[in-house]
């Protein structure tokens, strides 16, 4: 982790009509930083990372990724950019399988033009990289099964490899790992602390156990604002939060 | 080869049932009794609800509205023919080419629609053209339709004949043609994004793919086989009326589509098959009342064959080829009527 920022917010606000949902919060992500953001439901969580990933544009206030402003960038600029995502609700697709849909994630990640793909893979190491990406995962015995056919937990999986796929450079996670066992959870987060390598990585999560575990610095919002921000070992002490957010 | 690479080597492999498809077709032209101008038609309804699949079966994208750029190649065809550019071959592809353009524009249009309101502005942007197709008399002949289309002989050589002979290779040598490159297309990385885009737009936009760019092209290249097709309907008959854009057109293609299988590539064909037989067989015993069967026959379809004939028949084939006993496929193996799919 240095302290360079790859990803910034100023001021982000976001209103439907009158309604302020989300509320001018400052946010720094530092290279190679592992960065939970926590808070009650409804505190503006997947709302930061729609901001942030470009699925909405926000009021007011600024994004900067990689020191460019992509505020009112696309989503598909913002990947350009080198951002990554994974969705709360696997978003993914569901007729194709893992190995179709990793390199589906390649070919659009390296522009890929190309008369057949027999042709691309007899001239690209593409089918390669697809084949590791998905060992890598554990997923290379399911990787010719179509993807409506896997488990939910190797579904979570794939989410994670569709965004790695893209080799970003800041991976936004929203709560990956929803809907897995506590010992899927710690797994996949294990899964990601070894193949993340100088990614920096904003993660929401509700499980307190894998935010302290796996987090360098904590965020916490509440109401759409934020209440506060520190290592884990400041939010854990942090006398606001623990009344908000921890309850005691 | 790896496994993988054996995977996506497989999926762009003719099949035997492939090849048998277009040897069937040839085979008809010798047959004694065949009639050429019926099987003419159901090539070309066929080959235009293969441009409907190029939308529905691999973007996700249902219109009302592709009869418009069937009228679009069938009238660019005609009034070549018209004008003097009799050439058929050239004739064709640019009749494809003005559709594909038109296509493209609509693309920009509906960009960013979906479901039913996807569905009101194509039904809406057929309904415009049609009537400015009515309404152009001097243009296009208006309800009457556009007299003295003269379309030369094929290469110089083969002169349309009142047999039909002519007109169905021709016509046959153009679906199988296009049904190459667009089986190649699918198979490509385009091909794949596009599945992708039908599958989930938004994970796409995660992808970085330039989903709109896509939509575009994929709306050009469906309104230009759909073009050409019109065109091959004119250039073989040698006119052209508004009946050609019609709503009901774009509603049969649709239906056609559905009674085929969409996503499959050869739906459109096996579903225009059973249609136009049908139609006719219908027509014979009641002229004015036939498309009460037709409706039948899509309420039965649907309601037992959910994806249409093409996959229920893959289905039987896969069943019959699996010995008793051994009904589940092991782990790493698509059911067959998914593959196809691809």
């Amino acid at each position: 982790m240095n302290d360079t920022l790859v990803l910034q917010t100023e001021g982000l606000t976001k209103a439907f009509g009158g309604l302020s949902i989300f509320k001018g919060v400052d946010f720094a992500l530092r290279a190679g930083e592992r960065h939970a953001v926590i808070g009650p439901n409804g505190a503006g969580k997947s709302t930061f990372v729609h901001l942030v990933s470009g699925l909405l544009l926000p009021t007011a206030g600024t994004v900067r990724l990689m020191g460019r402003d992509v505020t009112r960038a696309t989503p598909q600029q913002r990947v350009r950019a080198g951002l990554g995502r994974t969705f709360q609700i696997n978003t993914l697709f569901p007729s194709l399988t893992p190995l179709e849909a990793v390199v589906l994630a390649l070919c659009e990640r390296d522009d890929v033009t190309a008369p057949s793909l027999h042709a691309l893979f007899r001239r690209s190491e593409l089918l390669d990289e697809a084949a590791a990406l998905l060992e890598r995962f554990g997923l290379a015995a399911e990787a010719r099964r179509q993807t409506l056919l896997l488990a939910y937990g190797q579904q979570r999986v794939l989410e994670m490899a569709l965004a790695m796929a893209q080799k970003p450079k800041v991976l936004l996670l929203d709560e990956p790992a929803a809907g897995l066992t506590t010992a899927q959870g710690h797994a996949l987060f294990e899964q990601l602390s070894s193949l993340a390598g100088d990614t920096s990585v904003l993660f929401i999560e509700h499980d307190m156990a894998l935010v302290f575990g796996y987090a360098q610095r904590v965020t916490v919002l509440g109401g759409g604002a934020l209440l506060a921000q520190g290592t884990p070992d400041e939010i854990r002490a942090d006398p606001v939060v623990r009344k908000a957010y921890l309850g005691h | 080869m790896s496994p993988h690479h054996r995977f996506f080597a497989d999926q762009a492999r003719w099949s035997g049932w492939e090849i048998a498809f277009w040897l069937a077709w040839l085979v008809a032209f010798f047959l004694p009794n065949a009639n050429l101008a019926l099987l003419t038609q159901i090539l070309v309804w066929g080959l235009f609800a293969v441009s409907m699949d190029l939308l529905l079966g691999y973007r996700g994208l249902a219109s009302f509205g592709q009869a418009a750029f069937f009228g679009i190649g069938a009238y660019a065809a005609g009034v070549l023919g018209k004008l003097g550019w009799t050439e058929p071959v050239s004739g064709l592809v640019i009749s494809a080419v003005v559709a594909g353009l038109a296509g493209m524009a609509a693309g920009r249009v509906v960009r960013g629609l979906h479901g039913v309101a996807l569905l009101m502005v194509t039904l809406g942007l057929n309904s415009l053209l049609y009537d400015f197709v009515q309404r152009s008399t001097e243009l296009t002949g208006g309800d009457d339709g556009l007299p003295g289309v003269t379309i030369a002989p094929v290469l110089g050589l083969f002169r349309f004949d009142m047999a039909g002979r002519t007109g169905y290779l021709y016509t046959l040598l153009c679906c199988f043609v296009v049904m190459l490159l667009l089986r190649a297309l699918l198979h490509s990385p385009f091909g794949l994004a596009l599945r992708g885009a039908r599958d989930n737009a938004r994970r796409m936009q995660m992808l970085g793919a330039p989903i709109d760019r896509d939509l575009t092209l994929v709306m050009g290249l469906s309104a230009a086989v759909a073009g050409l097709a019109g065109a091959l309907l004119t250039q073989t008959t040698q006119f052209v009326a508004p009946e050609a854009l019609s709503f009901q057109r774009s509603a049969d293609v649709l239906v056609i589509l559905v009674i085929g299988g969409a996503g499959m590539l050869y739906g459109g064909f096996i579903g225009a098959l059973a249609f136009i037989f049908l139609r006719d067989l219908f027509a014979a015993i009641n002229p004015i009342y036939w498309y009460f069967w037709i409706g039948l026959m899509l309420v039965l379809t649907v309601s037992f064959f959910r994806r249409g004939l093409l996959p229920a028949l893959v289905a039987l084939k896969d069943s019959l080829r699996r010995p008793a006993g051994r009904g589940t496929t092991s782990a790493s193996t698509q059911p067959a009527a998914e593959e196809v799919v691809r």
